[in-house]
């Protein structure tokens, strides 16, 4: 598969999975922001997520954002190495509750 | 135009000696092709000796790069072309950029803060941050730009001058 979302959401919970690039960052965005549009809090597993650029993160941040102006939050979990390097190198690891696993996100709630 | 182009100045002058060229990629401007040529830049920075991490962090600024002259370069129009030159220094890695977008003002182009959290511009943040130098200019022949960058080997940190 050349990638992307993998559309396996389950309640608050969005998996995003392969390239989270400028091709597939459109439709993982209104995935993220109809997430957050239902004022809960939500968890990105990010573990199957191969590669990672900007479009990508930007995606997180505006749905971080939306989700804090709707005193909601998002947390990410099981972040893969290469999503790792790249939040760290935008400074961004500080920004985002990022959490071992879904167990440890929902037991800390964003 | 305007847009997130990454600010650039070459802090040092390349000095690895002859260019050894490894690759050419002629590909149109589309987000979808962008994951074509990853994996070849990917595989010439390994070949100029960078670490699996150095590489992907430089299959990173490239891409970002790209996607800078898909985005705002060429606004969309899907009939633009992206010449992408991978060379092979002595100290490190030479990339070589060419479009035939609008000229691109360097005054315009301007890197993310680091305290600034809201999306866009991460882009030129990413280059700026990963790559040691990153020259925008336009083609000789005035029809577009080109963007060159260099990857040191030794890691020698970008310092603005």
């Amino acid at each position: 598969m050349a990638s992307n979302l993998s559309e396996a959401r389950n309640q608050d919970v969005v998996r995003l999975a392969g390239s989270v690039d400028l091709e597939h960052s459109p439709d993982i965005r209104r995935t993220l922001l109809d997430a957050v549009a239902e004022r809960v809090d939500i968890f990105v597993d990010l573990s199957e997520v191969t590669y990672i650029d900007s479009s990508g993160i930007a995606c997180l941040v505006e749905a971080l954002q939306i989700a804090r102006n709707h005193g909601a939050n998002l947390g990410l979990f099981a972040v893969s190495r290469q999503a790792m390097r790249v939040l760290e190198l935008a400074r961004l690891d500080m920004v985002f509750s990022i959490h071992d696993d879904l167990a440890s996100a929902l037991q800390a709630k964003p | 135009m305007t847009g997130a182009w990454s600010v650039t100045k070459l802090t040092q002058e390349p000095t690895g000696g002859p260019i050894e060229p490894l690759l050419e990629l002629r590909f149109p401007a589309q987000a979808d092709r962008l994951k074509l040529v990853r994996g070849s830049i990917r595989a010439a920075a390994r070949m100029c000796g960078f670490n699996d991490t150095a590489a992907q962090n430089i299959v990173l600024a490239v891409d970002e790069a790209c996607q800078n002259i898909i985005v705002h370069g060429y606004q969309g129009r899907e009939d633009g072309e992206i010449v992408l030159r991978l060379a092979r220094r002595r100290d490190g890695i030479q990339v070589s950029l060419v479009d035939s977008a609008p000229l691109v003002d360097p005054a315009t182009i301007t890197p993310r803060a680091l305290t600034d959290i809201r999306p866009g511009r991460l882009g030129s943040y990413f280059i700026r941050e990963i790559m040691d130098s990153a020259d925008y200019r336009p083609r000789p022949d005035g029809a577009g730009n080109l963007l060159e960058m260099f990857k040191r080997l030794d890691g020698t940190p970008w310092q603005a001058t």
